[in-house]
């Protein structure tokens, strides 16, 4: 899967099918399953049609037709994640741990 | 119109060094053997996932996670430097789709999806990295499950 068409005609893997989303939604949107479903099903589905290397394949499906806008914020300055600080992770850590870990 | 993701990263990082891209004039091409529904399909995500108490990435980590292909919703959480991961974490089929591969498996689909799958940080500045530490790791992964194909699903 892709969503970034210029990076992957410049590294040209064999097989590819872009999807025009947001980074984080390679494979559809979330809460919608049949979305989600059509997406890698045409997806899984260019193992067998793809016959030339280095093909991409764009799938039709629009993010939100009636706004575009998300096309200019993307992996710009002011859309970066921020990461959580040290200690947020630390209590993530903690309470990753606290549910799953074996006993010391 | 598809985002142009080279120019926003030079916009992104435009006081380091310029980012020197993987160019590659070539394709590399194995062809398929055997139909999707008779195939091992191996899947791999760049999206910072990991498992139950995995440990998270740090910068320039270019260590990998296996995760095992039941993992339920709730054994899963996200890590990573690119992309914002509330979606994800709320619904992680909409960059790691586990529970709809996991359907198209019962349903004949694939043939069998390779256990456990995997997962990496994609935010990895060395591209050097990658090429001689990550992917041949991943590659021997793929060798001992018998894959036939993968499946990789950036973030």
């Amino acid at each position: 899967m892709t969503s970034a068409l210029d990076i992957t005609r410049t590294v040209k893997p064999p097989r590819a099918v872009f999807l025009n989303f947001p980074l984080g939604h390679q494979t559809g949107k979330p809460h919608e399953p049949e979305l989600q479903r059509r997406i890698l099903l045409d997806a899984l589905g260019a193992f067998e049609t793809i016959a030339q290397p280095g093909t991409i394949v764009e799938l039709p499906y629009v993010w939100d037709p009636n706004d575009r806008s998300w096309e200019e914020r993307d992996y710009t300055k002011g859309w970066m994640p921020v990461p959580p600080s040290a200690q947020e992770a630390d209590a993530d850590d903690a309470e990753r741990r606290a549910r799953f870990g074996s006993p010391a | 119109m598809p985002v142009a993701y080279i120019p926003r990263t030079r916009e992104l990082y435009s006081e380091f060094i310029p980012y020197r891209w993987v160019v590659n004039d070539t394709v590399p091409w194995t062809p398929l053997k055997k139909p999707l529904r008779k195939s091992r399909l191996a899947f791999i995500s760049s999206g910072g996932v990991m498992y139950r108490d995995q440990p998270r990435w740090h910068r320039e980590d270019a260590s990998f996670r296996r995760i095992p292909k039941g993992a339920r919703r709730d054994e899963l959480s996200f890590w990573h430097f690119g992309y914002h991961t509330k979606d994800a974490k709320e619904d992680p089929n909409c960059v790691f789709p586990l529970e709809r591969l996991r359907e198209l498996e019962s349903e004949g689909v694939i043939g069998e999806l390779c256990d456990p799958v995997f997962s990496f940080m994609g935010g990895v500045y060395s591209a050097r990295k990658v090429r001689t530490e990550l992917a041949p790791a991943l590659v021997d992964e793929l060798k001992r499950a018998h894959a036939d194909a993968f499946f990789l699903v950036p973030a």
